[in-house]
């Protein structure tokens, strides 16, 4: 059967709420609207108003009271509308739902998942084409993770919905409406464990999200001209699978990481250190990284300028290879 | 900035607001004064507020047309709302200034601003194409509720400055929910700033009703809480929200402090371009809203005053297809920016990383890499 990734994580809410009457699903608009990008589709319907509902407008309400709602014993799943509305929010997301097990010495485990349609690329307005998951990353607690499939988006957030951490859960929403061949239910590896997407020789390319795809398209178009490169998909951020990367670019003896946000102490760095720590003398050339540049994300018209496009990451590569 | 005297402690029930909202001008058309929210309006003025009105109403129209043939990519239509736009921001005056949401074409046509400008945000061509300090409009403020704090702080330095304006925090019923708000409204009160805030209740935050949103008797009722008084005006009567908006500014002008009016309003269309009304609310409610109409009502009585006759109509229908042409032309496959530009403005004391990156950019668009076929 072919499966959107929209689809896919719409059934896996369903799913999850089929299996577990403590996951509860709410935010703003996800009600009778089934959400802006109607990944909460027919939930209120099947469900009832009790377990998938609209919250007040409000998104630090809507994670501080799943904050509340977790410590009880529900697993609420909470919706940020957008990206670049998940940051009212950021202080109980940094404050209380990263530390709390921390800070009760173990006691308090807060199994929420924020889910966050982020990344650029639809030719939205404003705040609605971030990628933030550099300042979720950055804090300890978290699991930050981003499917790039429409199995792994359905695998992935059933995981989430059946974890014990707190869980960001990046949707990459210009990869909404891409769709496989799927058989649902469908398990995903755990998180922690990245996916070899292309296997290659020449290169690692390593991405998540919404760049999977652009990573692939790339290596695709340099096959043509007898370039072979690997693209690992990282699936989870946090936690991170340093081993498979670095099995991979001891192969290669080249890595060239790739996002949409900006390069700037983003994804990539954390990436480039390790790498370089841990390979540092199977490496032909530094670690290269391809991504937005250091600006607030431009206006719709100009967006392609700014998105890592098969061109920049190609550029990479050749740099990456004249060392 | 609190010079530490005991304020006076307000009276509760004299900040309440009336649950039924001031009207002045009913559906019929017919004219009822108040005393309390006197209207000083001359006949030159009725004609403007009702020329902004049209202006409104065909840009919007115009807007959501350049949407549909693809030239902006969405568009949050003020359809029903244009008297409380133009109402509550013709109440303001020259050196007042306005903080505003992104649906707030009607009150930026009062304040002088080509709409043009804010229509290239929409479209995409830049985030932002005006300078506030010339209109004294603010840009428009995507994340709900946050531009109303900057209303306030505004106003602060004002008073701290001794400067003599008044500043209007707009926002929507869904924003009254965000912490942001009621800062403000904290904020507001605490320093007895000249601040008005003017909510546009229009019934819904994108499918979320009113009635979802809070358990408050009404939305005004919340300045209560904060200590200053609540308004509630029709917000489909431009004489209303002209005069209770007046009310307010005028308060606020002579050192008395802020307070909140609640516009009671209808979205008529759906919240934006990209949004369908269709799955969350009824034919039958929205049939409801039609002759409530904030023009209709309006221009019978400027017709029964012999101030709106068929020459008139037909002038300001010129004017109005005039601007929607310029309209037209003005954004219909208006080129993009130039990219390079990406980089400037976005630091006083640009990085020096930033040279390489432009340099990478302009490599790209040199190489080929945007031209169309390449895309
Ligand atoms: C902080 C934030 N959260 C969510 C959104 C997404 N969003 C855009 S408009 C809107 C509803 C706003 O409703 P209201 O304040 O009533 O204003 P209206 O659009 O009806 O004029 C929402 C939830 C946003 N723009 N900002």
């Amino acid at each position: 059967m072919s499966v959107t990734m929209a689809q896919a994580l719409n059934t896996a809410l369903h799913d999850a709420m089929t299996a577990d009457d403590r996951v509860i699903c709410y935010g703003e608009d996800v009600g009778m609207l089934g959400g802006v990008f109607r990944i909460t589709d027919r939930l209120q319907e099947r469900f009832g108003p009790q377990r998938c509902f609209d919250s007040p407008l409000a998104e630090s309400g809507i994670v501080g009271t799943a904050i509340g709602m977790a410590m009880y014993g529900f697993r609420p799943v909470v919706e940020m509308q957008f990206d670049g509305f998940t940051y009212p929010a950021f202080d109980q997301i940094v404050s209380h739902l990263a530390k709390m097990r921390n800070r009760s010495r173990g006691t308090v485990t807060l199994p929420v998942v924020v889910r966050i349609p982020y990344g650029g690329g639809i030719g939205a307005v404003e705040h609605h084409s971030e990628s933030p998951e550099s300042y979720f990353a950055h804090t300890a607690g978290l699991h930050v993770v981003t499917p790039a499939t429409p199995g792994d988006a359905y695998g992935m957030l059933r995981r989430a919905l059946t974890g014990a951490d707190p869980v960001i859960f990046f949707e990459p929403k210009r990869r909404y409406w891409a769709s496989e061949e799927l058989d649902l239910p469908h398990e995903s590896a755990p998180f922690g464990q990245a996916e070899v997407r292309r296997q290659g020789s020449l290169a690692t390319l390593i991405s998540y999200g919404p760049t999977v795809a652009t990573c692939l398209d790339a290596a695709h178009a340099a096959a043509e001209d007898g370039w072979d490169l690997e693209v690992v998909d990282l699936r989870s951020l946090v936690p991170l699978d340093t081993e498979r990367v670095v099995e991979s670019v001891r192969r290669t003896g080249r890595a060239i990481v790739v996002h949409e946000a900006q390069v700037f102490s983003g994804f990539g760095a954390e990436l480039a250190a390790q790498i370089t720590e841990e390979a540092f003398y199977h490496l032909e050339a530094p670690v290269l990284r391809v991504g937005g540049f250091d600006i607030p994300y431009p206006p719709a018209q100009l967006e392609h300028y700014h998105l890592p496009g098969t061109d920049r990451i190609l550029d990479a590569v050749e740099r990456s290879l004249a060392y | 900035m609190s010079d530490r005297t005991e304020p006076a402690v307000p009276d509760a029930t004299s900040l309440l607001p009336p649950m039924r909202p001031v009207q002045l001008l009913d559906e019929g058309g017919e004219l009822h004064e108040s005393d309390d929210f006197p209207l000083d309006l001359k006949d030159d003025d009725l004609a403007a507020m009702h020329r902004f009105m049209v202006l409104a109403r065909r840009v919007d129209r115009q807007s959501i047309a350049l949407q549909r043939q693809g030239q902006l990519g969405v568009y949050a239509s003020l359809l029903g709302q244009e008297a409380a736009q133009v109402g509550s921001a013709y109440a303001l005056g020259p050196s007042d200034w306005v903080f505003p949401t992104y649906r707030e074409l009607g009150s930026a046509l009062v304040r002088g601003l080509d709409p043009e400008h804010l229509l290239h945000s929409f479209r995409g061509t830049w985030l932002g194409d005006h300078d506030p300090h010339e209109h004294r409009f603010g840009l428009l403020s995507i994340p709900i509720a946050t531009q109303a704090l900057h209303a306030v702080g505004f106003a602060m330095a004002a008073k701290l400055d001794g400067a003599d304006f008044v500043t209007a925090s707009y926002f929507g019923d869904g924003a009254t929910s965000e912490g942001d708000v009621h800062e403000a409204l904290n904020f507001a009160a605490v320093f007895d700033v000249p601040c008005v805030f003017f909510v546009q209740n229009n019934q819904y935050a994108i499918s979320v009703p009113v009635s979802e949103q809070t358990r408050a008797p009404t939305l005004a009722h919340k300045a209560v809480g904060y200590g200053m008084p609540g308004y509630r005006c029709d917000g489909n009567d431009v004489l209303a929200t002209y005069a209770v908006m007046r009310h307010a500014v005028d308060r606020a002008r002579r050192g008395e402090g802020p307070s909140m009016i609640e516009a009671v309003t209808y979205r008529r269309e759906s919240h934006t371009t990209a949004d369908d009304a269709t799955r969350y609310r009824s034919e039958e409610e929205l049939a409801e809203w039609v002759p409530r109409d904030p023009l209709t009502r309006f221009e019978t009585l400027l017709e029964g005053r012999g101030l709106l006759d068929q020459d008139r109509k037909a002038e300001l229908e010129a004017e109005v297809d005039a601007l929607a042409l310029r309209l037209r032309e003005e954004i219909y496959d208006a080129p993009h920016g130039d990219p390079l530009e990406l980089f400037e403005h976005v630091y006083v004391s640009p990085p020096a990383s930033y040279e390489r990156q432009r340099e990478l950019l302009r490599g790209e668009i040199d190489a080929g890499t945007y031209t169309d076929d390449a895309r």
